[in-house]
């Protein structure tokens, strides 16, 4: 009887609770849209492994390290295998469609990355043909690349217009893995600057580095820093999750700004929840009296308001949550590559309950304490 | 003499009164000041008895009612119903008194609007161990005697003023309560309904001796009660005998021309 005097509470005044619902669901979706976006910007890191450290230039990412150093860090203690991979930053028809391009090492790439997923004949046709590439799913999606399709870049860093040919297209193994990359040989690319720019030749953006235990991430990137000590190009070697961490963090005042917001929005909800509650209470004053003149307990007349409360805040909540997986498909349409992975996770999903019932909660808290403190005579006189 | 005595009845003790009264005082604190409502209020009522509590706004009916009740607490004195001293009860004791003891109806009925009138009658129940059929059953049976058999499944709002009050009549009777207590019960309702009402209160003290309270500024209504209590003031001023309830209308109710309380 409690629940159904709570839910047929809950709809006497269908307007005002539906205004309220369409209030939270909004705000509810709005934190799930928000919070996707900020899971977005650490998928990279999210995605990354701690088998994989990543070697670099100490000074800075632009600066190249030499093809030569591979041998030597091969070498190192723990090191299974080794990779690398070069930021190539063409443009694809116009500067509006980003996406990431990289010229690797493509045989040893592909064994360090096992989450890029190729059918055999994919990467049998990737291997042979110097002019090849792959595309990520998602990127094929978004441009239309289909295999043997030829896709011109206008190069920035590598200067003059490169033709690739679509051999094969990349699913992720996880729903966290990039499937927004474009791959491509670095023996084409390196072939080709060797003639027009010898003095930029042989050179490489960052080695991917595998090792044989996670635990001993810090002692084998000081073993590979320290072969490089007092070198023209010294290295920083650090886990590839700390490396795509550092990318982050140079934007994290925007990640910090789009997660501030999101509270806010809910924030917000906590107060026209909050108000909307109040206002039921107010006007259903002399209802509590009467339950607690027939000798129900105060904490009968606060389970009513939180039911009430809850019943409200879950339906936005879960009608919020339902609504955020397609609006997350149009948002992550709309953007393109620019965020690799968009998913909306099961965590964010989780909070976006947790919210909308925390919401509810507290909306009903003040309320449900002035009901239970009323006297039962003055409630009775707000009959009257 | 020997022959008379063995003709003479049993003596049997007289019942204790229903409820007892001892110098019941309430007042009210507003900012700094006490503002006095009842003072030095003593007097019973029987079981089984009807009794109207008349007197002008303000006389302290209503609350004498809910210190009876235990809706509010007196500021000194004593109110015992069927033998418990109320006063001495905390707020959960006395809100479990309540749902045992007490049956309430209220001027504007007071029943919860989202609920059937089955439904409404039933509340109380929650409070007993009664299985869900149980208390479906003993709601309807109530509803029938009050006359709602056809209206169980019809809410507040689809019911007249009159009917609304039989719901809560039904309601008031459903723990079978020692004592009614009935604040204004026709004061919101039309001539007719009103009759209907007070002949249906008039039933349930002939029929299930019930002890009822109940209060007006009504004298048709108060010629329905076995006896009347004016208030003055906050105090007794007369206490007017009329049997066993005088229904349609009452000469000199109103008046305060009965006995010297």
């Amino acid at each position: 009887m409690l629940l159904v005097l709570a839910f047929r509470n809950a709809f006497r005044h269908r307007l005002r609770t539906l205004l309220t619902l369409a209030g939270l669901t909004v705000a509810v979706t709005a934190f799930g849209l928000l919070s996707t976006v900020v899971d977005a910007w650490y998928a990279g890191a999210e995605g990354a492994s701690n088998a994989r450290l990543v070697t670099r230039n100490a000074i800075s990412l632009v600066f190249p390290l030499p093809v030569n150093y591979r041998e030597k860090i091969r070498r190192v203690d723990g090191v299974v295998g080794i990779t690398h991979s070069n930021w190539f930053g063409g443009i694809y028809k116009e500067p509006k469609n980003f996406f990431a391009q990289f010229a690797v090492e493509a045989d040893t790439f592909l064994d360090l990355y096992p989450e890029f997923v190729l059918s055999e004949a994919e990467r049998r046709d990737f291997l042979r043909d110097r002019k090849g590439c792959i595309v990520g799913s998602k990127l094929a999606a978004t441009y239309g690349f289909k295999v043997g399709d030829t896709i011109q870049l206008k190069g920035t860093i590598f200067p003059g217009t490169w033709e690739f040919v679509v051999r094969g297209i990349y699913h992720g193994r996880e729903a966290k893995t990039d499937v927004s990359q474009m791959l491509f040989h670095w023996s084409y690319v390196n072939e080709t600057i060797t003639r027009q720019i010898p003095r930029r030749a042989n050179q490489i953006g960052v080695y991917v580095v595998k090792i044989d235990d996670p635990a001993r991430a810090a002692e084998i990137s000081s073993r590979i820093d320290a072969e490089f000590k007092n070198t023209s190009a010294e290295t920083l070697t650090e886990t590839e999750k700390a490396f795509q961490l550092s990318f982050v963090s140079m934007t994290e005042a925007i990640v910090v700004a789009i997660r501030a917001v999101s509270y806010l929005v809910i924030v917000i909800i906590l107060a026209v929840m909050a108000n909307t509650m109040a206002m039921t209470v107010r006007e259903r004053t002399a209802e509590y009296a009467t339950l607690k003149a027939l000798g129900f307990s105060p904490g009968f007349v606060v389970g009513l308001i939180v039911g009430e409360s809850a019943a409200i805040a879950l339906a936005g909540g879960l009608i919020a949550v339902a609504l955020t997986f397609p609006l997350a498909a149009v948002f992550a349409q709309a953007v393109g590559t620019l965020f690799p992975v968009f998913n909306v996770s099961a965590e964010t999903v989780a909070l976006q309950l947790l919210c909308a019932l925390g919401v509810g909660l507290l909306a009903a808290a003040l309320p449900a304490r002035r009901a239970m403190g009323i006297r039962i005579v003055d409630g009775l006189r707000a009959v009257a | 003499m020997t022959q008379e005595r063995a003709t003479l009845p049993p003596v049997t003790p007289p019942a204790p009164p229903l409820v007892q009264l001892r110098r019941v005082a309430k007042a009210y604190r507003r900012g700094q000041q006490l503002v006095p409502v009842l003072a030095d209020i003593s007097f019973d009522i029987a079981a089984g008895e009807f009794l109207a509590l008349m007197g002008p706004s303000g006389s302290g009916k209503s609350t004498l009612l809910n210190l009876i009740a235990g809706i509010d607490r007196a500021s000194s004195g004593e109110i015992r119903v069927a033998g418990e001293d109320i006063a001495a009860y905390g707020e959960a004791e006395l809100a479990d008194w309540r749902a045992r003891t007490i049956g309430f109806i209220f001027q504007f009925y007071n029943l919860m609007p989202v609920l059937t009138a089955l439904e409404n009658v039933e509340l109380p129940l929650l409070l007993t161990r009664l299985s869900r059929a149980e208390r479906r059953e003993r709601a309807a049976a109530a509803l029938a005697m009050v006359g709602l058999a056809e209206r169980m499944d019809h809410t507040p709002s689809e019911l007249s003023g009159g009917q609304q009050q039989r719901v809560a009549i039904a309601r008031a009777l459903i723990t079978d309560p020692v004592l009614i207590v009935a604040d204004e019960p026709t004061g919101d309702l039309d001539r007719e309904s009103a009759h209907d009402i007070l002949r249906l209160l008039q039933r349930l003290n002939r029929e299930l001796g019930k002890t009822i309270v109940m209060v007006t500024h009504d004298p048709h209504a108060a010629g329905h009660a076995h006896a009347i209590m004016h208030l003055e003031k906050g105090a007794l001023s007369a206490r007017e005998e009329l049997g066993d309830g005088v229904a349609g209308g009452l000469s000199g109710a109103s008046d305060g021309s009965g006995g010297a309380y």
